[in-house]
């Protein structure tokens, strides 16, 4: 007998599968809408265990994004070759196994930023991860073989609808069970009150670093459906804008608000589409809107009473 | 030796403007408890405020030179006020992640419009001060716009300790950092105050600005992000919310940063600063003149 969320998740995987067969009949701008949505959603979910739940605040999302997006693609164009022939061609092997590689560097890279922020809070954190983000910026700009500033160019178009969708379904899903099981209760215990938390015997470093590790895992993964998406990637697409990007999704959507942070992640990606036209204007609309939103609504706009954390 | 000493001498001016960024961030954070994260679009305005002013004024002498700087400063105070007074007052009793994350949404409005109004492409500065080379021996080279920012820098340095430690407002600002609710108590004006911190430091921050822009002369909207965030390290470096300490953190880190570049690291330029930070964290979170605070619940 499953758990209804594990009902949910299955649903959300058929549901993507056969929504991806369909995908050749769907015009490609919605299409290409719709994948970034879904990976969206990931990075946003994922951000909003460290954020919203555990409540360190990090700006470095990118960066895990951008390690995960580097070694998937690097498995996939250059071990490709070799690789897929072992595996009788099928590219639906080598593409999780890559992702995964990809989830796994960037969660190793989100275990040394959980490591100093042990000692540090807020405002400190929040530098520290920016400047993780931009080292990982910096040095993959100094790695030739990664194609150092030009980027990386021909990776393959393995993401499909089912891939972006089913990440997404899987990673709000890991949260959600995460943050719900009894181990979990410990990150909205460390978000409410850090002191009260380590009093009552909760370890709060290993809830922090989890947090970090976890959200990280999910972010590289992201980074690989991405990259194998755009088929072209660049250092300079993981740089601050893009971590303030998730960062907007998860404040817009209310911290620690799972459903809010899904809304806010599909809203701002059509949002940011429709508002192409406006060129310029369209950050200065962003910036505003990120002030306001603070000065009237810092609880997001997606937090309503009833949506409330039911005994957190 | 001299090439070691030029780079001494080049390290010392890119870290007198850090440390003139890093006042704005500490003196801020020391009534505020908060990170600025504007601050370093305001250095940016301050470049293009000196930009735009050099068009009505006589370049390259000692005067005009001397207005712009002033009339930029002015400018960045009154900007410093405004931001203060619309986006940060209403948020004065919220949590410190509300106000940085504000922060971090001023910050993009300033860039974006900047991008808007100045235009997104560099522009290249004027030579506000007289061009020389100076040649003290042993083949070491001193630019006249070097030692423009070394004056500047140490008059502001004497102007700013001037104001905090024998001016009434200055004693205002130490009380209010020391603990505004007693502060209030005694009959401060915290809102005044803090605005009168917010003009102080932005001028800094636009004097910042001109002098970068004299010894780096391409301009545009997105300058100031880098030099802000090293100017941000450089605070934390010397602890943040201690007046000397930034000052301190400022020279150390331009410094640390012209020799790693020097010693042949000049991709990893920027990354420098953030292990610098990275490291200090870990070590010694106060900074360098910073006093250890314990938590209390």
């Amino acid at each position: 007998m499953l758990a209804r969320s594990q009902y949910f998740l299955l649903a959300a995987l058929a549901v993507s599968f056969v929504a991806s067969l369909f995908s050749r009949s769907i015009n490609p701008y919605f299409l290409d809408i719709a994948v970034t949505c879904g990976i969206n959603i990931t990075l946003a979910i994922s951000l909003n265990l460290i954020n919203g739940f555990t409540g360190q605040f990090s700006l470095g999302h990118a960066g895990f994004m951008a390690i995960g997006a580097y070694t998937a693609a690097m498995i996939t164009t250059t071990l490709g070759n070799k690789l897929l022939p072992l595996m009788g061609g099928q590219t639906w092997i080598l593409f999780p196994l890559a992702l995964y590689a990809g989830g796994l560097s960037a969660s190793l890279a989100g275990l040394l930023v959980g490591v100093p922020s042990l000692r540090l809070k807020g405002d400190y954190l929040a530098i520290v991860t920016l400047g993780f983000g931009e080292i990982i910026r910096v040095i993959i700009q100094n790695i030739d073989v990664v194609g150092g500033a030009r980027g990386l160019i021909g990776i393959p178009d393995y993401s499909t609808l089912f891939w972006t969708f089913g990440l997404a379904a899987i990673t709000v899903y890991t949260v959600w069970a995460l943050v719900h099981s009894t181990y979990g209760r410990g990150f909205i215990a460390v978000n409410d009150d850090e002191i009260a938390a380590e009093a009552m015997g909760i370890n709060t470093t290993r809830y922090k670093i989890t947090a970090f590790v976890v959200g990280a895992f999910f972010a590289g993964l992201a980074g690989g459906v991405y990259a194998h998406f755009k088929q072209y990637i660049a250092p300079q697409g993981f740089g601050f804008d893009k971590s303030i990007e998730i960062v907007v999704m998860v404040i817009l959507g209310g911290m620690g608000n799972n459903v809010g942070v899904i809304i806010a992640a599909i809203l701002l990606t059509i949002l940011t589409e429709s508002l192409r036209k406006f060129g310029d204007y369209r950050m200065i609309l962003y910036s505003l809107l990120i002030i306001v939103l603070m000065i009237t609504r810092p609880q997001g706009l997606f937090t309503w009473p009833i949506w409330k954390r039911k005994s957190a | 030796m001299t090439e070691f000493i030029q780079q001494l001498i080049n390290g010392l001016s890119i870290g007198a403007i850090y440390a003139l960024i890093a006042l704005g961030y500490t003196m801020v954070y020391g009534v505020l408890r908060f990170i600025n994260f504007a601050h370093s679009d305001v250095f940016m305005v301050g470049a293009f405020a000196g930009y735009y002013l050099a068009r009505y004024l006589p370049t390259a002498t000692f005067l005009g030179g001397l207005l712009a700087l002033l009339g930029a400063m002015a400018i960045c105070a009154l900007l410093g006020m405004t931001i203060e007074k619309l986006a940060y007052r209403p948020l004065r009793s919220r949590s410190t992640l509300t106000v940085l994350i504000t922060a971090i949404g001023v910050s993009l409005l300033l860039q974006n419009a900047g991008q808007r109004i100045f235009g997104a492409n560099p522009k290249s500065f004027p030579k506000l001060f007289p061009q020389q080379n100076f040649h003290p021996g042993g083949g070491l080279v001193i630019s006249s716009d070097q030692i423009a920012v070394f004056v500047v820098t140490l008059v502001l340095l004497f102007a700013l300790r001037h104001i905090v430690m024998k001016t009434r407002i200055g004693t205002a600002m130490r009380a209010l950092s020391f603990n505004p609710t007693a502060a209030a108590l005694v009959g401060i004006n915290n809102d005044l105050v803090i605005s009168f911190t917010f003009a102080l430091g932005s001028s800094l921050a636009a004097a910042g600005g001109i002098l970068y822009a004299l010894n780096y002369p391409s301009i545009d909207p997105l300058m100031g992000t880098l030099p802000g965030l090293k100017a941000f390290v450089a605070a934390v470096l010397g602890g943040i919310g201690n007046i000397p300490g930034a000052a301190l953190g400022g020279v150390l880190l331009g410094l640390i940063e012209t020799l790693v570049v020097a010693c042949g690291g000049s991709t990893y330029r920027d990354a420098v600063a953030f292990g610098v930070l990275i490291l200090i964290l870990l070590v010694r979170p106060s900074g360098l003149l910073g006093k250890m605070q314990t938590e209390k619940v």
